[in-house]
């Protein structure tokens, strides 16, 4: 599985680009970091490869994923799953409930689903977790968590925006390390916007500077 | 510490009080009569005979179906479209499409029917859709080769449909409303993100995700909805079957009722009435409670499927239609008011006058000023008691919050016929009737529940932040705090004294009863004058009545960015 | 006054009669009532206790000519007695008997909201029983002259209650039918014909809710033109005697629903909505209390101009409105003022004037000297204006407990 962004670029509402357009692929088990100064628009590069922009902007270019082109297509069609800063587990659910509703339906029967849960759970050394409420977790948990949902769906990618910017440095490294063993596991592309050289340095996968497109004008 | 605390306890307390004692001594009065004691007409003793007779009532088992049907089908229809509505607002693939460009048009579509009263839309659907009305004059001849009306019953049908209608069209703009504000607490955006991103469609992950987290915060709002469609006495007039009425009609028909001895089953109405809320609430609660486990074991299933098309086009095609038919509602009394004659099958008035709303300048000021002034006082008054309400409670640590949330929202969850006239009754002992001070007060115990709700959701999320900032900047003073919060919260604030003053203006039966006819306000005017079904007066009152909302409306949505634009200069 | 005594003798004389006759200039000039006869000291002392005062006048607000007149008879008090009038506007009259209850009921015996309330039928009884009413008052009135207040007489009998002088009759209803002439050319003259008309047009012929005023007096006229022994409506109706007289009304009435407005199913709320229907075309016969509804309509555009009047041959029911004044009222002495004002037959006249109200005046003719008759004579007329002798024979009201049982019995024959 790979994913490759050709002369990918995303225009706002006055015709103008936000960044250079940005040229690169991702290999399978790969770990790709992009980069770039604060408000240059890392977040809605992924948002756009996610699916995810608002109506205020549009993209430029192509996206194709596995060979498939999917630049245009709905997002719940895209199977390219995604990380906020904020875990966001939902809150009227329990982090079981959580899983399972990233769990694919085609899967197995209620027992079946529920072992799977479980499964999840003990990868993310969360065994027992099952029935309780996200906000009794701590944040490092709650990530887990959130990573695990999003990989219970079996994306084909990976979209992660500064998941690890709010903890701190012991977990960030857990937590770096587990993502990218998943990752390789599974054999899907990731995509990390991040700030922290470390993230790139540990990623070792191609390395994507946004640049702000009118540079040259200021 | 608590000491400390005490005062702001008491004030809580003697807030409620005067909510909550006006309601309790009500329906006491009510109570006592429906268990015989009514003093004024010399029953002394305990008796059960006003049931007997209520219960003897023929009839009464249609009224009860049909009060609970229109009722509980009317309740769900505007939800379910409010909560579609909600979610097409939130779909961010519409984005150029026709429907994604409608958007910002949204505000302007709802905002003349919820301001616009009852009564006025019940009248104005009732001539749309009668088969003698302006759906029927705009085809015939031409289309139905009809000169004479048909004998349809498409307006005061045995069902109910024509009143449940009518309640859809009135509530949904309301709940659609208060569903946007509750929205704006939920991080709708990105969870709709992250549940689509894992595979789910739009609609379904608003289904599984957002709603079980959305019912929580509008349950209050629903719950006022509900015991309105079941106990609303103006529109069941007007749209609803009378042979037999609703509930709420024949508990009206009974203290109206020339017989004196009547006031004991009307008391004994009254209470039924009020006790079927209380089952109502119940019974929507375990239901409610009942989806929400379905909806648990379909998210543990995972399936992706979205079964929902029929219900999907059935709730696109009546969104629009409602709103359509709400506005053209409007726009037909305001073409009667300027009517002179119009006959059956003209599409357009066959002749025309101005004469209603010149005969308005000369003859009016007196009913538009009561309205005015109760609207203005008691809408500024309930946001003052709103604001310190709640900036008690933040002080306090909301320890009590739920609790007395569902006691300040007390009067709109008993019905008012319910309770108004043992009030007044109250009222008359303690020698405060017939005015224009006690109508405010009984105008504030309905506006200021309205207020706080929609008040109450964009308090709690100001993002507790800028406080701390302001504290730490050397700011530990009220005037400050008030500055900062009061600023931020500017838009929620006149939204909540716009619908303050909204209701206040409808208000019929607190100013009928509390203000012994001393008072009149537009809308008793209105009502009476209804009573003699001139369409033209009618049109012309029901638009006034809906212009002072409207202007209230119009100052909370532009005020705002007229202050910002000053700042930016 | 000191320069009077320096003139001479005639000179006095002269002025004294210019004044005389200025005087007199400017009372004939004055507004259009004026009293014509000193007042009594008893009379005197209502008018200085009213003066300066407002009265607060119940009424129902639904008809916008009868509000004007209101409002007319309000500018001409203030201009003779100072008296204002305020017409507190209600949709049924029944709201101001419970206003009255319920400050009895709060032990509030002086200081009432209600001055003034136009009553009549179930309503004056419930006063009357509940001894809500201030009087007697009637004979207190100079105008009452003009009455006809006989034993028996219109103006003496409520509902087959006595009036006793607790309230003064203000204008006459009739029971009419109004047709529209375009759609029917023969109209139905008896109950017999309308179940005839009916089947051959069906739905297009209702009444209203039997638990509005209106529709019950349908019902009591078709009562009492099927009932065997009409005699016995004048008593208290008893179970067995119910049974019979009502048979014949409850078999004409069986067959007639189906072939009435939405097969019977449904009905209009009261005669405003139900004229409204006909105007709109969806009913062909409508009903009203008031002669001049016909004419009324047409003038102010609610109802067709080919609207016209009919009653049965048998003639129909009439009644009389009436003001009262509850026993706790603010402003006693002024309601009388407003109520003796209402009796003068240039008022009456005033209100029996098509353009203005066109409802029949209460008065007895025969008491009128010639100016007023002359007055009465002058009143513009109108197609869709009965005379009063098209009106044909008042038929008498039965008894109120009748129309108590046929409401109960209507509902439990026919509520669905």
């Amino acid at each position: 599985m790979s994913l490759e962004l050709s002369k990918f670029s995303v225009i706002n509402r006055q015709g103008q680009n936000l960044f250079t357009p940005v040229d690169f692929a991702i290999a399978k088990g790969e770990v790709a970091c992009v980069m770039g100064p604060s408000g240059v628009g890392k977040s809605t590069l992924l948002n756009a490869i996610g699916g995810h922009l608002s109506s205020d902007f549009r993209i430029a270019g192509k996206l194709v994923l596995n060979a498939q082109e999917v630049t245009h297509m709905r997002v719940a069609e895209r199977h390219i799953g995604i990380l906020f800063q904020d875990p966001l587990l939902f809150p009227h659910l329990t982090v079981g409930d959580n899983l399972a509703f990233g769990l694919k339906a085609k899967v197995g029967d209620t027992k079946q689903r529920r072992l799977l849960v479980e499964q999840a759970l003990d990868q993310a050394q969360l065994t027992d977790f099952y029935h309780r409420h996200p906000q009794t977790l701590s944040g490092g948990q709650q990530s887990r968590v959130a990573l695990m949902r999003a990989l219970l769906a079996q994306p084909q990618a990976l979209l992660l925006d500064e998941p690890f910017s709010k903890l701190d440095l012991d977990l960030r490294h857990t937590m770096r390390e587990f993502l990218f063993d998943q990752a390789r596991l599974r054999l899907i592309p990731v995509l990390l916007a991040t700030h922290e050289p470390a993230d790139a340095h540990a990623a070792n996968g191609p390395l994507v500077i946004l640049k702000p497109h009118s540079s040259q004008a200021l | 510490m608590l000491s400390s605390h005490w005062p702001k306890l008491l004030m809580l307390i003697a807030l409620g009080m005067s909510i909550l004692l006006p309601v309790v001594i009500g329906l006491g009065e009510a109570l006592r009569a429906a268990f015989g004691i009514l003093p004024a007409l010399g029953r002394h003793s305990f008796s059960v005979n006003a049931w007997q007779q209520l219960w003897q009532l023929p009839g009464l088992i249609s009224s009860l179906r049909l009060t609970l049907f229109s009722g509980f089908a009317a309740t769900i229809m505007a939800l379910l479209l409010a909560i579609f509505g909600s979610s097409w607002v939130y779909n961010s693939s519409l984005k150029l499409s026709f429907l994604g460009r409608l958007k910002p048009l949204v505000q302007l579509i709802i905002v003349p029917v919820l301001a616009a009263p009852h009564a006025a839309i019940a009248i104005g659907l009732a001539f749309l859709i009668a088969p003698s009305g302006w759906l029927v004059r705009w085809f015939s001849p031409w289309l139905t080769d009809w000169t004479l009306p048909p004998d349809w019953a498409t307006v005061q049908d045995l069902w109910g449909l024509s009143l449940t209608l009518g309640l859809v069209i009135k509530e949904l703009p309301f709940l659609w409303l208060v569903c946007l504000v509750a929205l704006k607490q939920i991080n709708v955006a990105k969870q709709m993100s992250l549940a689509q991103s894992l595979g789910y469609s739009h609609s379904l992950a608003w289904r599984k995700i957002i709603i079980p987290q959305l019912y929580p915060l509008i349950r209050l709002p629903v719950m006022v909805v509900l015991v309105y469609a079941l106990s609303t006495v103006d529109m069941a007039q007007i749209l609803g079957p009378n042979n037999p009425p609703t509930l709420a009609l024949v508990t009206m028909r009974l203290y109206t009722d020339a017989n004196a001895q009547m006031l004991l089953p009307a008391s004994a109405a009254a209470i039924s009435l009020a006790m079927l809320m209380v089952v109502s609430i119940l019974l929507w609660e375990v239901c409610v409670r009942g989806l929400m486990l379905i909806n648990k074991v379909s998210i543990r299933s995972g399936g992706r499927a979205s079964k929902w098309t029929l219900l999907g086009t059935t709730l696109i095609t009546a969104l629009p239609i409602s709103f359509i038919l709400g506005l053209l509602s409007l726009l037909v009394l305001a073409i009667w008011s300027i009517t002179w004659r119009w006959s059956f099958p003209e599409a357009w008035p066959t002749s025309w006058s101005f004469d209603y709303w010149l005969q308005l300048l000369t003859e009016w000021p007196l009913a538009l000023k009561h309205s005015l002034i109760t609207a203005l006082i008691s809408s500024g008054l309930a946001l003052m008691l709103a604001v310190i309400w709640l900036e008690v409670q933040d002080r306090f640590g909301g320890h009590f919050y739920r609790a007395t949330l569902w006691f300040i929202y007390l009067p709109l969850l008993v019905p008012q016929i319910a309770f108004l006239y043992g009030l007044k009754v109250s009222f008359l002992r303690l020698g405060l009737s017939g005015g224009i001070g006690t109508v405010i007060w009984a105008h504030l115990l309905f506006v200021f529940p309205y207020v706080m709700l929609s008040l109450v959701d964009s308090w709690r999320a100001l993002d507790q932040r800028y406080l701390s900032v302001a504290k730490s900047l050397g700011s530990s003073s009220w005037t400050c705090l008030w500055r900062i919060k009061l600023s931020l919260l500017l838009r929620p604030l006149l939204i909540a004294w716009a619908i303050g003053m909204a209701v206040s203006i409808s208000q019929y039966l607190p100013t009928l009863l509390i203000g012994a006819g001393r008072v009149e306000s537009l809308t008793t005017e209105a009502v009476s004058l209804a009573s003699g079904a001139d369409r033209r007066l009618v049109g012309v009152y029901g638009l006034l009545q809906a212009l002072v909302p409207l202007l209230a409306y119009s100052c909370a949505l532009l005020l705002p960015r007229w202050v910002t634009l000053k700042h930016m200069k | 006054m000191m320069t009077l005594l320096n003139y001479s003798r005639a000179t006095q004389l002269s002025i004294i009669l210019l004044m005389t006759s200025l005087g007199l200039l400017s009372q004939l000039t004055h507004a259009n009532a004026t009293p014509t006869s000193a007042p009594t000291p008893k009379w005197q002392q209502t008018i200085d206790q009213g003066a300066g005062d407002t009265v607060y006048w119940h009424a129902w607000g639904g008809d916008v000519r009868t509000n004007d007149f209101i409002t007319w008879v309000g500018e001409q008090t203030e201009i003779l007695y100072d008296v204002k009038v305020k017409q507190v506007k209600l949709s049924s009259t029944s709201e101001a008997v419970t206003q009255v209850l319920a400050e009895k009921a709060a032990g509030q015996n002086t200081d009432g909201a209600v001055d003034m309330v136009w009553i009549n039928g179930a309503n004056f009884l419930a006063m009357k029983e509940q001894e809500l009413l201030h009087g007697p008052f009637v004979a207190d009135l100079p105008n009452a002259k003009y009455l006809d207040l006989s034993p028996n007489a219109p103006a003496t009998v409520d509902f087959t209650e006595a009036v006793a002088g607790l309230e003064v009759p203000w204008r006459l209803a009739r029971f009419v039918f109004i047709v529209d002439s375009k759609r029917v050319t023969k109209a139905p003259l008896s109950m017999a014909q309308m179940l005839t008309w009916a089947k051959a047009n069906p739905g297009r012929l209702t009444h209203p809710v039997v638990s509005n005023f209106m529709g019950t007096t349908f019902l009591k006229q078709a009562l009492i033109e099927l009932t065997p022994d009409v005699s016995l409506l004048q008593q208290p109706a008893t179970e067995q005697a119910f049974i019979t007289a009502t048979a014949p009304l409850w078999r004409w009435y069986d067959a007639i629903k189906p072939h009435l407005w939405r097969a019977g199913k449904n009905f209009p709320e009261n005669e405003s909505i139900q004229q409204q229907m006909l105007s709109d075309g969806a009913i062909d016969i409508a009903m009203a209390f008031d002669p001049a509804a016909a004419a009324a309509g047409i003038a102010s555009g609610l109802l067709p101009t080919s609207a016209r009047i009919f009653v049965p041959s048998l003639g129909s029911l009439g009644n009389v409105s009436f003001v009262a004044i509850p026993y706790n009222a603010s402003h006693k002495a002024a309601a009388k003022l407003v109520a003796n004002f209402l009796l003068q037959p240039e008022t009456q006249a005033h209100m029996q004037n098509i353009n203005i109200l066109g409802s029949f005046s209460v008065l007895d003719p025969t008491q009128f000297n010639e100016t007023q008759a002359q007055v009465f004579a002058d009143l513009p007329t109108s197609e869709a204006l009965p005379t009063l002798t098209d009106l044909g024979p008042t038929l008498l009201e039965p008894h109120a407990s009748w129309s108590v049982k046929l409401k109960q019995q209507w509902s439990q024959r026919y509520s669905q």
